[in-house]
């Protein structure tokens, strides 16, 4: 401890004994010519390492990804039967696709309890999840079970050719009161 | 040295001077006189107090360990160890965990069958891997205890503080190292273990996808989030199991080494181990 503070009052009485005359000189300057290539030097280092952890953030999300687009292709509106929901997909894409008077919305198979599948229940008009018994009606609400919220929508588009587009990267949750939203929902 | 030639002894002198003791000093004046010694250690060593001090003082690895220690901190029963066991643990850790990277390679299409290889076709692969199984389970336990007895002891408190923070982050370190390394075996239980572990980062504050106030940051979207920063894409692929494999055997034993490095010199600069109340 001792030595430390002799240390720093000798460093100090050397700089001021050292600073005092060169003051004089550049009185009319803001920064010696010292601290200017301190303060440049410093600047540059700290660009430069704030710069280079942009790029490193940026390298970690590469552009290509070698895995399942979460887009598909559903076929057309009227291959669905109003008041029906269709199991079509649920092996292959995880949703179902259901349609009512107003039009086509797609329900993702993900329980909001602890993630399994449901299953639908045409009989009961329900989904129903095997793992904890959360059971859910045609639009996703949860009415049974330790379902904690609906299940979630997913964004739903008429591609210009006519065929539905499915993109499961979106999701519209009920209570965010995102079902109304665009996207969420089809109207035909 | 010798410019003479040197007979060749009978069996009999050999004895005789074995018994004598002369073999040994000879033999031990030929190897300090040879040139492979005396270029390698410069001068003699003086067993004197004051060499013997140096010695330690000198000594980077007993550096570790302070010169004098008070005698309440040799007591069993109030440190129980668990910070030297810890880092007994970290260091095995460390020793098995070069051995298999020899076999390992952190591919989709290798890791599984050569940690299997590893285990059944690899002399002794079993005993590394499962030491290094082992050893980190172990060491998870007793950095816990070790957090636990400066807590009841009161160490954490001044002059002491900073290095309970430091030991915060080494416990935190500790266990996604343990995270991290529970992915590379590659099987069914890595994956879903991991895969339900990465899920919490959906629900990182502002920088998960599914987190709290992240509308409020621009470009969030389960393409760009802390969670496919981690596993590097959407889902636990090939891409998660090289990232996961970097920062386990990389990344974090080097930060979580360089911790350790001021979380022991720390102990020194705050007076020793903690005395008891």
């Amino acid at each position: 401890m001792a030595e430390t503070i002799t240390n720093e009052n000798k460093k100090s009485v050397a700089s001021t004994s050292k600073k005092s005359p060169k003051k004089d000189e550049s009185k009319d300057t803001i920064w010696s010519r010292r601290d200017f290539f301190s303060i440049a030097g410093w600047a540059g280092f700290m660009a430069t390492l704030g710069l280079s952890s942009l790029f490193f953030t940026r390298l970690l999300f590469p552009r290509v990804l070698f895995e399942p687009s979460p887009i598909f292709k559903a076929g057309k509106p009227s291959d669905y039967t109003v008041g029906e929901v269709s199991t079509k997909f649920i092996k292959s894409q995880r949703v179902w696709i259901v349609r009512d008077l107003e039009g086509i919305y797609v329900v993702f198979g993900l329980c909001t309890h602890l993630g399994c599948t449901p299953r639908w229940l045409n009989t009961e008009k329900k989904y129903k999840c095997p793992c904890h018994g959360s059971g859910f009606t045609k639009d996703g609400t949860n009415f049974e079970g330790p379902a904690p919220r609906p299940l979630e929508h997913l964004k739903i588009t008429l591609d210009p050719d006519g065929i539905i587009e499915i993109d499961k990267s979106k999701k519209f949750l009920y209570e965010k009161g995102e079902w109304g939203k665009p996207g969420s929902k089809l109207l035909i | 040295m010798a410019t003479k030639k040197p007979e060749i002894p009978t069996l009999a002198t050999l004895v005789e001077k074995l018994k004598n003791g002369e073999l040994y000093e000879e033999v031990k004046k030929e190897v300090l006189n040879s040139q492979l010694w005396t270029s390698s250690f410069r001068h003699g060593y003086a067993d004197t107090p004051r060499n013997r001090v140096l010695q330690i003082v000198s000594n980077v690895w007993l550096h570790l360990h302070p010169v004098k220690i008070h005698r309440h901190a040799l007591r069993i029963k109030f440190t129980w160890c668990m910070g030297g066991i810890t880092f007994l643990l970290f260091l095995s850790t460390v020793v098995t965990g070069v051995i298999l990277m020899f076999y390992y390679r952190p591919v989709g299409e290798y890791a599984y069958f050569d940690m299997k290889y590893l285990q059944y076709d690899v002399p002794f692969g079993m005993l590394m891997r499962n030491m290094h199984r082992w050893a980190a389970h172990a060491m998870v336990i007793t950095v816990w205890l070790h957090m636990f007895r400066v807590f009841l002891t009161g160490s954490y408190k001044p002059p002491r503080e900073f290095n309970w923070v430091i030991g915060v982050f080494l416990v935190t370190f500790t266990l996604l190292l343990s995270f991290t390394g529970y992915l590379l075996p590659w099987d069914q239980l890595a994956m879903w273990a991991v895969t339900v572990g990465t899920n919490m980062a959906r629900a990182t504050p502002f920088l998960g996808h599914e987190g709290p106030f992240q509308e409020y940051v621009f470009g969030v979207s389960p393409r760009y989030d802390a969670r496919s920063m981690l596993i590097g894409g959407s889902i636990v692929g090939p891409p998660a199991l090289l990232r996961f494999y970097v920062l386990h055997c990389i990344f974090i034993p080097l930060v979580a080494g360089a911790l350790m490095i001021v979380h022991f010199w720390r102990i020194r600069k705050d007076g020793g181990i903690s005395g008891p109340l």
